[in-house]
């Protein structure tokens, strides 16, 4: 049997986090929030240029160049010494929120979390200016949710090089390997087919970069990723394409989809317009068929059941360690322990504001609770049944910033699994249509030979880091201000959070303080 | 088990084009022609449906874009940009929202269900039937896939009076005489929305397309044209104590009737029944705050359907604070549980029934079956512009509608609804619609979820 060698400390503790490089946007009119609109009195005196330090206005010889208004810090800029609106000589200058941002995005990612996504993807830096990066406007879960954060950065003050943001994802004393990754974060499943295979190797290295991990979905394991082996999951969902015993001797982690949080309860479907040779090759099936993943595994109907399915994975693959993706149902509790018992080492919650290729929109709406609720009710279950600590406790479905992580965690998982944030990096405008056609026409969500060459894998991975780098940053920060060492102090500490529609007596002083995240 | 029901649905193309969300614009002033225009590439071929001139490169705001905003960001001189259509946004109401609206049209435009990739963009819950979620089974309980049609899913529902129990004679012979019961093969009747420019050919496109579907179109007395009576088979006449006397004649063939709720209307209901025992009597109640007693007293007197109804909102009637259907609902649905009385009657409501998802969340409260109405003018092109009420001309002619176009539209609608419905129903591994009624236990309430969860973690809820 080929079992990969779990070749982890030495290198876990040489691990370094991969730098930044900047990655601008791939179409010539990125979108910002504020427009700069040049009048035509500008002379071209260069003033701006040599003013504004986000390198917004650009000389080019005699002219000025069209404004790099998407690098603009807006009107919280008008209090600077190089305000270019103020400086310029002869009023030639214009500032206005980009009336575009009116038709961008929606409540869970409005424009602004979109263009600050966008920005941290190409910067791997915070936004300076006044965008929000942390909330989007659903009004309600993580959207209502605030840090209460000291009102003084506690003594002494933890310096960023000591704080840990790595977590352990074998709990468990079962003679498995313990993996260590080093964000709070791995990579959800995006199977080849629903996303272009330049986007599924992108996101593969960031994780291996990153020392995290990516992981297949459940569309066949292309050859494609073997050097990101160590780094990927892979998924065994009820369509079982492409699985067979090799591929699940290749990776670390298996992930047995039971559930997906955008369609609980529904199965899987990719329209034969997106079945192309390469997808049909990949899952064994016929060109231009539509495929079908069924509901539920056929022959999981009780945990006895699903442990003969862990039971299985383990015995192929001795190393590895096994995660259980289930979705929000009322029973989510018990469908938790249930997993624990069956021998899990994850167990991967996909609440139901997830992302998805094609779901239809009365189920990602209706179906199942939303992730908010879902992991504060199964980490005080998992620690009322005293098996907490010997289970990581996995959150996805509508993790959209650092604070989502961060909220997430203090709620009580041990990490996250992200998915639309890295399409967002990859300039996902979230149209909702990647089904549609020839899929998505960014070329992200698409097997379209074209459309998908609009992506590298160099700057598509390079994006992801960025991310993940300005994400990192982010949650550092919210450590510290705790006086955290590590994110695995902050598992449960809902102490941490308040929430905008509710009192506790011990906040009061708090919040005026805590407000502004 | 009973024949598979299907709706036959195909294409039927609006008449009018529909408003879009937004559109591209395009400042012309500095469009260089460059021939090599971002509009020429668009990826779903948008501009040349609109038979774009490259000449002109010019367009309008349509609904045919679909938000990719690649052109927006390829143009060479950045000269193209969105904004939101004014027309769209203005559409409706706080309740009855543009998106809600849209939807409706694209059901009745396809026969389809909605589906979309990214997740889900909208709020986290909201008033009315978005504070609750549905239930799904995993591991330990098996779903169903009644939407690929693997698994037969019933969506049937009787309407009538139920027996408590049999009753035996001495040597066996059935004493019990089973009161009369009809099958509809979706939970779903349709009824004359209040307003909207709904002229004879309109009702009869109603009336032909509750035929197709089998199941019931009700129309009130004084809108009953000639035209109806070939399909008084699935027709409910809705009558008043004014309007009997002169439809008194004309109620024979139909196989039930609406009867609008009042005080002393009792001699009214039990002369119908002498005159015509196999026709089953819906009863129209209003949802005003005063339901409770009048539903009970109701059932205890034998009344076979009572037809709950909320304003075209789903709010309680006359209230200065509103209740909400799905409440009003529950709260009658489980009044008669309490006094064992809910099996033997048939409730049915109305009232802000917008989207599919508000079919099975009725039940789900306590409804046997909903009845929609506003939903039926927007399978026909209706803006809910209202101006049929100031007695303007309407925006898309619906009086003129063509019968066949418009009962397909409708079939189209019905599909999409049902199919949803089975979703909803097989990802909780229910198989009869029957069992959905008052299944509150696999559904999830706002209250109940921020209170045991997050009232526990946060404190008070202000």
């Amino acid at each position: 049997m080929k079992v990969k060698n779990n070749k982890k400390s030495a290198a876990a503790e040489q691990w370094s986090a991969p730098g930044v490089k900047s990655s601008p946007s791939r179409f010539r009119n990125p979108i910002g929030k504020y427009k700069i609109r040049r009048g035509p009195e500008c002379i071209a005196c260069g003033k701006c240029a040599e003013l504004c330090p986000e390198g917004v206005h650009v000389k080019a010889g005699a002219k000025m160049e069209k404004p790099r208004d998407f690098y603009c810090l807006g009107f919280c800029c008008q209090n600077n010494p190089f305000y270019c609106i103020d400086k310029c000589p002869v009023q030639a200058l214009r500032l206005v929120v980009n009336p575009l941002c009116e038709t961008l995005g929606d409540y869970r990612w409005p424009s602004d979390l979109l263009i600050s996504t966008w920005y941290m993807a190409e910067t791997g830096e915070v936004p300076r200016s006044d965008i929000e990066y942390c909330i989007g406007r659903s009004n309600g879960g993580f959207d209502k949710m605030r840090f209460n954060f000291p009102e003084k950065m506690p003594e002494p003050v933890i310096p960023d090089d000591e704080i840990s943001t790595t977590i352990e994802l074998n709990r468990r004393n079962d003679g498995r390997p313990r993996i260590t990754i080093q964000l709070p974060v791995y990579g959800g499943g995006m199977s080849f087919g629903s996303v272009s295979l330049s986007t599924m190797l992108s996101r593969a290295r960031a994780a291996t970069l990153w020392g995290t991990f990516g992981c297949t979905g459940e569309g066949g394991y292309p050859e494609h990723l073997a050097p990101y082996d160590d780094h990927m999951i892979t998924q065994v969902a009820t369509g079982l394409f492409g699985v067979r015993e090799d591929t699940i001797q290749r990776v670390r982690i298996v992930e047995f989809k039971y559930a997906q949080g955008a369609k609980p309860g529904l199965g899987g479907h990719l329209l034969g317009d997106k079945v192309t040779a390469s997808v049909a090759k990949m899952r064994e099936a016929v060109v231009g068929n539509a495929l079908f993943s069924p509901f539920p595994f056929h022959s999981v109907y009780s945990v006895e059941d699903h442990k003969k399915h862990v039971d299985w994975i383990k015995e192929i693959n001795p190393k590895a360690l096994v995660s259980v993706k289930v979705s929000t149902p009322t029973d989510v509790d018990m469908v938790a322990v249930g997993s624990y018992y069956a021998g899990a080492n994850i167990i991967h919650l996909d609440g139901s504001y997830g992302g998805t290729g094609a779901a239809p929109d009365i189920a990602k709406k209706n179906i199942a609770m939303p992730i908010e609720y879902a992991i504060p009710k199964v980490h005080q279950f998992l620690k009322d049944e005293g098996i907490r600590d010997q289970i990581t406790l996995i959150a996805s479905g509508g993790i959209r910033t650092a604070h989502d992580i961060a909220k997430a965690i203090a709620l009580g998982a041990d990490g996250v699994v992200v998915g639309t944030a890295d399409m967002v990096a990859l300039e996902c405008v979230r149209c909702h249509n990647c089904e549609s056609g020839r899929g998505c026409a960014r070329g992200i969500a698409s097997t379209d030979p074209r459309l998908s060459e609009m992506i590298t894998i160099e700057w598509g991975a390079q994006r992801v880091i960025n991310l993940y780098t300005a994400w990192r940053k982010q949650l550092v920060q919210i450590l510290k201000s705790f006086g955290m060492r590590s994110i695995k102090e902050l598992v449960g500490r809902t102490d941490c959070l308040y929430h905008l529609d509710y009192q506790r007596e011990k906040d009061e002083g708090r919040r005026a303080v805590g407000g502004g995240n | 088990m009973p024949k598979k029901y299907h709706i036959d649905f195909k294409p039927t193309l609006p008449r009018y084009t529909p408003q879009g969300k937004s559109g591209v614009v395009d400042f012309r002033e500095g469009c260089q022609r460059c021939g090599k225009c971002a509009k020429k590439a668009c990826v779903y071929n948008v501009y040349d449906k609109r038979c774009f001139d490259s000449g002109q490169m010019t367009d309008s705001i349509d609904y045919l874009c679909k938000n990719c905003f690649r052109c927006v960001q390829s143009c060479k001189k950045g000269l193209l940009n969105k904004s939101v259509n004014p027309e769209y946004v203005k559409m409706g109401d706080a309740y009855w929202t543009p998106e809600i609206i849209s939807t409706n049209w694209t059901q009745a435009e396809t026969g389809k269900i909605p589906v979309s990739g990214a997740g889900y963009g909208g709020p986290f819950s909201g008033p009315g039937f978005d504070s609750m979620w549905t239930d799904m089974s995993e591991i330990v309980r098996p779903t169903r896939d009644g939407i690929h049609g693997r698994e037969y899913i019933n969506t049937s529902v009787d309407i009538g009076r139920k027996l408590e129990r049999l009753r035996f004679g001495a040597t066996g012979e059935l004493l019990s005489e089973p009161p009369p019961l009809l099958e509809l093969p979706l939970p779903l009747v349709m009824a004359t929305p209040s307003f909207g420019h709904v002229t004879e050919k309109v009702r009869l496109t109603l009336a032909m397309a509750a035929a197709r579907l089998g199941t019931f179109f009700i129309v009130a007395a004084e809108q009953y044209d000639k035209s109806l009576a070939h399909y008084k088979q699935h027709i409910i006449p809705r009558i008043s104590q004014e309007s009997y006397p002169s439809f008194k004649g004309k109620l024979s063939g139909h196989r039930a009737v609406e009867v609008i709720y009042s005080k002393n209307m009792r001699p009214l209901w039990q002369e119908i029944k002498q005159n015509h025992p196999e026709m089953l009597i819906s009863i129209k109640l209003p949802l005003d705050g005063n339901e409770l007693p009048a539903v009970e007293e109701l059932a205890l007197q034998g009344a076979e359907i009572i037809h709950l109804c909320a304003d075209e909102h789903g709010n309680e009637i006359g209230a200065a604070t509103p209740r909400f259907i799905k409440d009003m609902v529950r709260r009658a649905h489980l009044h008669l549980v309490e006094r064992s009385l809910r099996d033997q009657v048939t409730l049915l409501a109305s009232g802000g029934i917008a989207m599919a998802e508000h079919v099975a969340k009725i039940i789900i409260c306590g409804a046997d079956a909903a009845v929609m109405d506003i939903p039926l003018l927007l399978a026909f092109e209706c803006r809910l512009c209202k101006n049929c009420e100031k007695k303007r001309p309407c925006p898309v002619t619906m009086d003129a509608i063509e019968p066949a176009w418009g009962t397909q539209r409708v079939l189209n609608l019905m599909s999409a609804w049902r199919n949803q419905l089975l979703e909803i129903l097989g990802a909780m591994g229910i198989r009869e619609v029957r069992r959905l009624r008052g299944e509150a236990g696999r559904a999830m309430f706002f209250e109940d979820l921020e209170a045991d969860i997050f009232g526990k973690i946060f404190g008070e809820r202000i």
